[in-house]
């Protein structure tokens, strides 16, 4: 006999292990034992084999790599003794899942086993089949376990139905062929059995319409008599749990009851009755019980409409909110979140109770009840209840904020009756929770604060006041530097003086303190030191006897080790001691921005023919990556750490300070940002670029600040005209935009913009009853890449799900593909789905696009897929 | 459903482990990390239901064990509570008053157990008696089998004396 192998049994191994000081100890010893097993393995020892699995399991258990026993699963599995295949079967379900090819090879031993005479090893080969068989083995043996819904014996036939239900829930289209024997289950008195196939038949209801309609026909009156029977049972021992005959099969029958009931007005109200019974009569003592009423009230809140079921329901929830076990509590909260669209008036009631619960010492309860209150808030109730929650935030826990405070923002933000009201909540959210809040939280305050134009002076004075306190809120900082440095005159002359306030007294230099705080904290991160910068150069303009000080912050800054910093100072030191002249018109304020578009923006729909190398990567479908960090980042592309490197920051980073940038955003011709990044910096902080794209659209404030900039330019002229401007060739005139500028607005006579009517539409795409049609337009400045709008339309009766646009170019073309409008084509052509994709055309001029498509899409839940090649573009794209 | 069953002593250790739904061996040793930080750390009073990635986990500590099973969102955690609580009565009546070294020497037959009470991470059987008596059923073959092997060794022992 193998030395190794004989070696310790099962019980003094795992007194070994546990006898183990530390875990060096532990690996040792496992190591020995794992080196024994595999060397009996080698052997082939046919004596020891199951005593080494079950020592392998442990050390699994341990969580020790066990690969290597897997076989000897299958070798005990294979073996003809009870012992033996009852070991591998447990170590089979232990080491392997579905997803192990190993997995296949026990296929022709399970279906011997499943035909086995002894009904024990029937019983352990289905109980390893309903746990770990995958699609194709369930495909392989369902004729098997169809055939052991049937057999003779009760213990047998509970285990087949469970398996059956694995087998289901891996391949739905078995579902038909277990509709009959599974209703045949439904009249057996065995419980388990009972249990098992009221189980399988909800499943079965769930994968199959057919099932769900031949059970609603055929077996609800029966269900209901078994419930019945159940209710009234009398004692019986062998099910009785806490005075109920057994909760389990109860509550599977409610669950399989509301499946029957739900839409449909007939089961409904055959089940009427015994849900009133059992909802008044079921004893709330003890957990089995209220068990047993959490799903009867559930099964009230999903069948068809029975007002006073629903009221039944409601106040057993009520009281469900009240006790004092936290259980309870906890289910309580869970339904109520349901039940508000049944009942919203009744959850109101509650009110009082849920926001206490929002309050509670468990994490799990707190979560329920906060997003409960998140459902419960209306137009009506949001400040009393919004107040609460930010009265709670300063105590509640450090793991909670982060939810909370998310919630407290969507809240104001989708709720909120007046500015002035918004601005006060989200400043009082950035002051206790300012770390918690998300990067388009406080870009959306922003929006909106540049937005109330009459509140500029109160917010930025709120603000002052509220950094006294709060400074290690990040965020807050960030808003009130950003707010100081747009309206720090505002500050200190007390422009704009509401009633509410009181008066308080800032000086120049007191403003220029807290921003120099925020520049100087360690803690601060780059994007608020990259804000205070700006802020502080605004503030240099706004404060001329605070210049000189300002100019020494920024200077200490020309050693910073950030290159975004370093470089920010060293310009804006120029800046100040250069540029006087041109200066004041730099740090002008910034014009509104567009609530509208940074929503937009924010909702992930780019404007169609903005066309950014930065959008691209950010527009990832699906919106998976980065979704909403960017949108105001790109208005005030601070966040430098993580704007994306194609597009010089240096130089959006100053035409930010124009606020330029914003309007071509918004504009619908769009400019490319991509293409600027070589321009010259300074150019930039002329938006030398603006005019060749201006359509009639394009907001007047940009032609405000270009008139501003008239004189400076004067002393810009000897720049030189960077060549790359002129890589907008659609524009006639290469060198005008510089001439525009000096010669007022005497500029080139708006070109006809509407670049997409250069190019006809054409119908790329027509088969049957699809029809694919692409509108082309040509971002300015950029004569390679078009946009292109792909519109689909389904001209058949049949609705189109799953609907999926690929297309794909050969090397010389570069394709992106935004995220399409929708899934879902209606049918008849009543309504479309749009996409825009944007080819880039490196060989322009000589070869011109082609692309080979396909569409995939669901009819009826069936497959569909075409494909076709489009060459009929127009010439010159 | 229930996605899967564990059993983690008051230390973190693990006592047994079942999965019904798929999670790869490395799945499987950070959910086990994370749900015994979330589990064990929390206070005696609270609810016995946590939430964790869109589903829930049910625990209910016995003794120095605690028995969680993970659910789906829509499942009934009061039920699942019952569910652990008979798991745990009909290893009581097995053992004989269970404790933690039972389930660790005798881990096998802990599984054995909840394999006769659960299949597809669905209840199978709501008597305690049915279930013990299956499992008795299948020792006894085993003991058989053991009896009958030690006798054939010993009468090859003896012939080849």
């Amino acid at each position: 006999m193998n030395p190794f192998s004989s070696g310790t049994r099962l019980r003094d191994m795992i007194r070994a292990i546990r006898a183990c000081k530390t875990a060096a100890e532990e690996r040792g010893v496992v190591r020995k034992e794992c080196a024994a097993i595999r060397a009996a393995i080698n052997e082939n020892d046919n004596d020891y084999r199951h005593r080494n699995l079950a020592k392998l399991m442990f050390i699994h258990m341990l969580g020790y790599p066990t690969h290597f026993g897997q076989m000897e699963c299958l070798k005990l599995i294979a073996s003809s003794e009870f012992p033996e295949k009852r070991i591998g079967y447990l170590g089979l379900m232990l080491l392997l899942d579905e997803r192990q090819e190993v997995l296949m090879l026990v296929t022709n031993s399970l279906k011997q086993d499943l035909n086995h005479s002894n009904q024990y090893i029937v019983g352990l080969a289905l109980c390893a089949l309903g746990n770990i068989c995958s699609a194709e083995m369930a495909r392989d043996l369902a004729p098997e376990v169809e055939r052991l819904l049937q057999f003779r014996d009760p213990n047998t036939r509970k285990k087949a139905a469970l398996c059956a239900i694995r087998i289901i829930r891996k391949v739905p289209d078995l579902a038909e062929n277990f509709i009959n024997p599974a209703a045949a289950l439904l009249k057996e008195k065995h419980h388990g059995v009972l249990i098992t196939g009221v189980q399988l038949c909800t499943d079965l209801c769930k994968a199959s319409v057919d099932a769900l309609e031949y059970f609603r026909k055929k077996c609800t009156e029966g269900l209901v008599k078994t419930l019945k029977d159940v209710a009234n049972s009398p004692y019986a021992p062998e099910y009785d749990i806490a005075g109920i005959t057994d909760p389990f099969l109860h509550i599977r029958l409610l669950k399989l009851l509301r499946v029957l009931g739900q839409g449909d007005a007939d089961a409904s109200d055959l089940m009427n009755d015994i849900l009133a019974q059992v909802a008044t009569k079921t004893e709330s003592n003890k957990n089995a019980g209220n068990a047993i009423l959490y799903e009867c009230v559930e099964t009230i809140m999903s069948i068809e409409d029975n007002g006073g079921l629903r009221v039944l329901a409601i106040n057993i929830l009520g009281r469900f909110l009240s006790n004092r076990d936290n259980n309870i509590r906890y289910v309580a909260l869970n339904m109520l979140m349901k039940a508000i669209t049944v009942d919203a008036q009744a959850v109101q009631r509650h009110r009082a109770t849920i926001l206490e619960c929002v309050k509670d010492s468990d994490a799990s309860i707190r979560k329920r009840a906060l997003e409960l209150v998140y459902l419960l808030i209306n137009e009506s109730n949001v400040k009393p209840l919004t107040k609460e929650l930010i009265d709670y935030l300063e105590v509640s826990d450090q793991e909670f904020k982060g939810d909370l405070t998310a919630k407290i923002c969507s809240l104001i933000a989708k709720f909120s009756p007046e500015k002035i009201w918004y601005i006060d909540q989200m400043l009082k959210v950035l002051s206790e929770a300012g770390n918690f809040v998300k990067d388009e939280v406080w870009h959306a305050l922003i929006v909106v604060i540049s937005n109330a134009s009459d509140l500029h002076g109160y917010t930025v004075r709120a603000l002052y006041r509220a950094l006294q306190t709060s400074v290690e809120q990040e965020s807050l900082v960030r808003v009130a530097v950003w707010c100081i440095g747009e309206y720090g005159d505002m500050l200190i002359k007390n422009v704009g003086m509401l009633d509410i306030e009181d008066p308080i007294t800032v000086t120049e230099s007191d403003a220029v303190d807290i921003i120099e705080l925020a520049i100087k904290r360690h803690t601060s991160d780059l994007t608020t030191k990259a804000m205070s910068l700006i802020a502080l150069l605004k503030l240099s303009s706004r404060f001329p006897p605070c210049s000189e000080r300002i100019q020494d912050i920024i200077v200490q800054n020309r050693g910073n080790l950030v290159l975004e910093l370093q470089q920010r100072s060293i310009e804006f030191n120029s800046i100040i001691q250069k540029h006087q002249n041109i200066r004041s018109a730099l740090v002008e304020r910034m014009p509104v921005l567009d609530e509208a578009t940074f929503i937009g923006r924010r909702a992930g729909s780019m404007p169609p023919t903005v066309s950014t190398s930065s959008g691209a990567s950010l527009n990832l479908p699906n919106g998976v990556a980065k979704p909403s960090a960017a949108p105001l980042v790109d208005l005030l592309d601070l966040s430098l750490d993580d704007a994306p490197a194609p597009s010089s920051s240096g130089g959006d980073f100053l035409q930010d300070l124009l606020g330029v940038d914003l309007s071509p955003a918004s504009n619908q011709s769009g400019t490319n940002q991509a293409s600027k990044a070589g321009t010259d910096v300074l150019l930039d902080l002329l938006s030398i670029e603006t005019p060749p794209v201006q359509s009639s659209l394009s907001p007047p404030d940009v032609l405000s600040s270009i008139q501003d900039n008239k004189s400076p330019v004067a002393s810009l002229e000897e720049l030189a005209l960077p060549s790359s401007l002129s890589g907008q060739a659609t524009t006639p005139v290469g060198a005008s935009p510089m001439m525009d500028l000096l010669d007022g607005f005497v500029s080139n006579p708006p070109k006809p913009e509407n670049n997409g009517s250069v190019y006809p539409s054409v119908v790329a795409f027509e088969s049957g009853a699809l029809r694919i049609t692409f509108d082309f337009s040509k971002p300015p400045g950029n004569p390679q890449t078009t946009s292109i709008q792909a519109t689909f339309t389904n001209l058949s009766p049949n609705v189109y799900t799953d609907f999926i646009f690929q297309a794909a170019v050969p090397k010389f073309l570069q394709l992106h593909l935004d995220p399409a409008s929708s899934n879902t084509l209606p049918a008849t052509g009543n309504g479309s789905i749009t996409q825009n994709l944007r080819v880039t055309n490196s060989q322009h001029g000589k070869k011109s696009l082609v692309m080979r498509i396909r569409i995939a899409y669901k009819i009826n839940n069936k497959d569909v897929l075409e494909e076709g090649q489009i060459s009929n573009f127009p010439r010159g794209l | 459903m229930i996605h899967f069953v564990l059993l983690i002593s008051r230390q973190g250790k693990v006592r047994l482990t079942k999965w019904y739904s798929p999670y790869t061996q490395k799945e499987r040793t950070k959910v086990l990390r994370e749900l015994s930080g979330v589990i064990l750390t929390r206070g005696p009073k609270l609810c016995n239901f946590v939430e964790w990635r869109g589903y829930k986990v049910v625990y209910k500590r016995y003794a120095s064990l605690y028995f969680c099973m993970c659910i789906d969102q829509e499942d009934n955690e009061l039920e699942v509570l019952e569910i652990i609580h008979h798991y745990v009565e009909i290893l009581d009546r097995y053992f004989g008053s269970v404790c933690e070294l039972d389930l660790i020497f005798n881990f096998h037959k802990a599984y054995y157990i909840l394999d006769e009470l659960l299949i597809a991470g669905e209840l199978q059987e709501s008597s305690k008696k049915s279930v013990a008596r299956l499992i008795s059923a299948q020792d006894s073959l085993v003991e058989m089998a053991k009896e009958q092997r030690s006798s054939i060794s010993n009468i090859i022992a003896q012939a080849t004396k």
